[in-house]
């Protein structure tokens, strides 16, 4: 499990850095990104073991972004973060391709699960 | 807020905020001033054509009843006027076609008077007087030879007019006649008078052809105002008349006077053309204006009734009418405050869903933030404080964890509700939601009565959707009463299409102000630990479900909430 590539994409650079530093002292290999085209960026030079995309996001929101994923790489396990508890953007993302969501503030043990859970 | 200034505008007597009296006091202005319009305008028409009417039918009937007694006086008159020619007739021909010779001799006069008895009516006698005034020949009942009338004015008048008729009179034979006597110049004397009387039985005839009504009367006077013939009412031949005839002696006259005994009448004095009698005829005013009386009666009847039936009618026309307006009035307000309400709810969602989220970022930094202290101070034993910050790290995350129920609250209550449809049960939910809370109401000893009809319809709603309404309606009742307290839990049908069920508890109750805002979002009088969102959603999912929820409360007597849903949401 450790040593597993995670990218984090969020526009809260300060939310995303330190629940990088939080999962690095946890033995993951995190990188981050603060919008879509970051993103994109990213998974073009290399693929993550596992997204975790925010889905409030300014200019190209996470559902977008998440087309995009899916499009280009479609088994690529994709976790949403949403602010909202609704199932809406949930239900959402997980016709868009996305796994499964966590409602922020996230408890980073609750994310550990998911990884444990979605990624081989 | 725009929104209550285009309210206002709309309709500012609704929706200013009046006290139930002003309202019930601007209903009772508002009735009064309809009926009395109403009244104005149908009475008033109503009573001017009654007196228009009432004036037109008493000189038209007036005339109707007047002219009928004219032309009857009138007729009457001519028949005098023809009987009394008929025997001046009579005599002149009798002076004319006899010589004086002829009506001198007894035998001739007494055959002539046997032929003008035997051919017409009503002769007496038939005398001859000489121009001495000396009657000279007689023929007739009584023994008046020699009788002399030279000192009589009629004798003077006779001579001078050529003839004469007299009054009525008794004279020598007791019994009323008059006398027709004609002026004769032939032979030696200077003029002869033959003279006739005439029994008046014949004048009582022909009263008596007038057929009249036994309650009115018709005589002759003369112009001394002596009875000429019998009146039913007003005395014998001969006596005064009681009634002034009116001057002048032509024509007739109708007039309205008081008869001795004080009774109105209505008399026709016609004047005969050529002689000196008046014919008077008299009715009671009150026969003959009986048919105007019962008229007049029926009129006022009439009027009275439609005056009622009209007064009764606007009177219960205008309380339906100002009923329905009442109605429509507070259905109008009532839907308003819906709008209202559910605007603010949708608004109030709309800027809690932005609070929220905007909230809920920097409370995944502090998370976040608080979690890498945690992280850190964990690994590095030897670091001072060890277990005096990690507490304080975790202590920082239970907060957020408590901020972050509060935003999942308010975003939970903006949320649109998505609603499924199911068959169920009420009595089912409601019995499922008190296990949920069987333990808080055993601890403190509350009392919890269902009365769930037995045979309660099945209703088509949203189970969990349901449940949060029990939950929130039935932990309020919890919350606001004392230990020891009573909940009582009621379902029945309300009708075809409904279904209610009643929450009471025996607890705190609220204050009218409280009950008016208790479905509005963050109300609350749970100072300290409530969102004032209970109600609010409860509210809103009731009115999702299609249906409706009312509450009373009294302050220290309790408080009952009535849910009524729908067997069948409407499509």
């Amino acid at each position: 499990m450790k040593n597993l590539q995670v990218l984090l994409v969020d526009d809260e650079d300060e939310f995303i850095n330190t629940l990088a530093e939080r999962m690095e002292l946890r033995g993951f290999n995190v990188q981050t990104a603060i919008n879509g085209e970051e993103a994109m960026d990213r998974l073009a030079r290399g693929l993550p073991d596992i997204v975790f995309l925010d889905v409030m996001m300014p200019g190209i929101g996470g559902l977008d972004i998440l087309k995009q994923i899916k499009a280009l790489y479609k088994n690529l396990p994709v976790i949403l973060l949403t602010g909202r508890s609704s199932t809406e953007d949930g239900i959402k993302g997980m016709r868009l391709g996305a796994l499964d969501y966590l409602v922020k503030p996230i408890d980073i043990e609750e994310l550990i699960r998911k990884i444990e859970e979605n990624v081989n | 807020m725009p929104e209550h200034n285009w309210s206002q505008r709309l309709s500012p007597s609704i929706f200013t905020h009046k006290t139930k009296d002003q309202d019930i006091e601007r209903y009772h202005l508002l009735r009064r001033n309809l009926v009395l319009l109403m009244t104005a305008v149908t009475i008033i028409p109503l009573t001017l054509m009654a007196l228009i009417n009432y004036h037109q039918y008493q000189s038209g009937l007036k005339e109707e009843i007047v002219s009928p007694m004219q032309v009857l006086a009138s007729k009457t008159k001519h028949t005098f006027e023809l009987f009394l020619g008929e025997k001046l007739s009579n005599v002149r021909f009798i002076a004319s076609a006899y010589s004086i010779d002829v009506l001198k001799t007894r035998d001739g006069l007494n055959y002539i008077f046997r032929a003008l008895k035997n051919e017409f009516r009503g002769f007496v006698d038939l005398g001859l007087i000489d121009c001495k005034g000396i009657q000279v020949n007689y023929a007739g009942p009584y023994d008046l030879i020699k009788k002399n009338y030279s000192e009589q004015s009629w004798y003077h008048e006779v001579k001078i007019r050529g003839i004469y008729i007299s009054d009525v009179f008794m004279g020598y034979r007791k019994f009323p006649h008059i006398a027709i006597a004609v002026h004769i110049t032939e032979g030696d004397c200077d003029g002869w008078v033959l003279r006739a009387t005439i029994d008046t039985v014949i004048f009582d005839n022909l009263i008596a052809s007038m057929l009249l009504d036994p309650s009115s009367d018709a005589f002759l006077i003369n112009d001394n105002g002596e009875l000429q013939t019998n009146s039913k009412f007003y005395g014998e031949v001969l006596s005064k008349c009681p009634f002034n005839p009116p001057p002048g002696n032509y024509g007739s006259y109708v007039t309205e006077e008081k008869d001795p005994e004080g009774l109105s009448v209505i008399s026709v004095y016609t004047h005969f053309d050529k002689l000196r009698y008046s014919l008077v005829f008299i009715n009671p005013k009150s026969v003959i204006l009986k048919k105007w009386f019962v008229l007049k009666s029926e009129m006022f009847f009439v009027y009275i009734f439609s005056t009622l039936f009209i007064i009764i009618v606007i009177f219960k026309s205008t309380g339906i009418l100002v009923k329905k307006t009442r109605e429509s009035d507070e259905r109008r307000e009532m839907a308003y405050r819906e709008l209202e309400h559910s605007q603010k709810l949708s608004s109030i969602g709309r800027l809690a869903a932005g609070v929220a989220h905007e909230i809920n970022n920097p409370l995944a930094i502090i998370n976040e933030k608080a979690g890498l202290m945690k992280d850190l101070i964990e690994r590095h034993e030897n670091f001072p404080l060890n277990e005096r910050f990690i507490k304080l790290t975790i202590s920082i995350q239970s907060s957020v964890e408590r901020c972050k129920n509060i935003t999942q609250r308010l975003l939970g209550f903006a949320r649109r509700m998505e609603i499924q449809f199911e068959v169920l049960d009420v009595n089912d939910v409601l019995k499922e939601v008190l296990t949920f809370l069987e333990k808080e109401y055993i601890y403190r000893n509350i009392e919890v009565v269902l009365q769930l009809a037995e045979e309660l319809p099945k209703i088509s709603s949203d189970m969990g959707q349901l449940q949060q309404v029990f939950l929130n309606i039935i932990s309020n009742a919890i919350a606001a009463i004392d230990n020891n307290g009573a909940i009582s839990i009621t379902t029945w049908e309300k009708d075809a299409e409904t279904i209610a069920i009643s929450i009471q508890d025996n607890g705190t109750g609220m204050s009218e102000e409280t009950l008016k805002h208790i479905f509005e979002p963050f109300f609350t009088t749970k100072k300290g630990y409530g969102t004032g969102l209970g109600l609010a959603i409860t509210y809103g999912i009731v009115k999702k479900l299609g249906g409706d929820i009312k509450v009373e409360s009294k302050e220290n007597i309790g408080t009952t909430f009535y849910l009524y849903l729908l067997k069948q949401p409407k499509q």
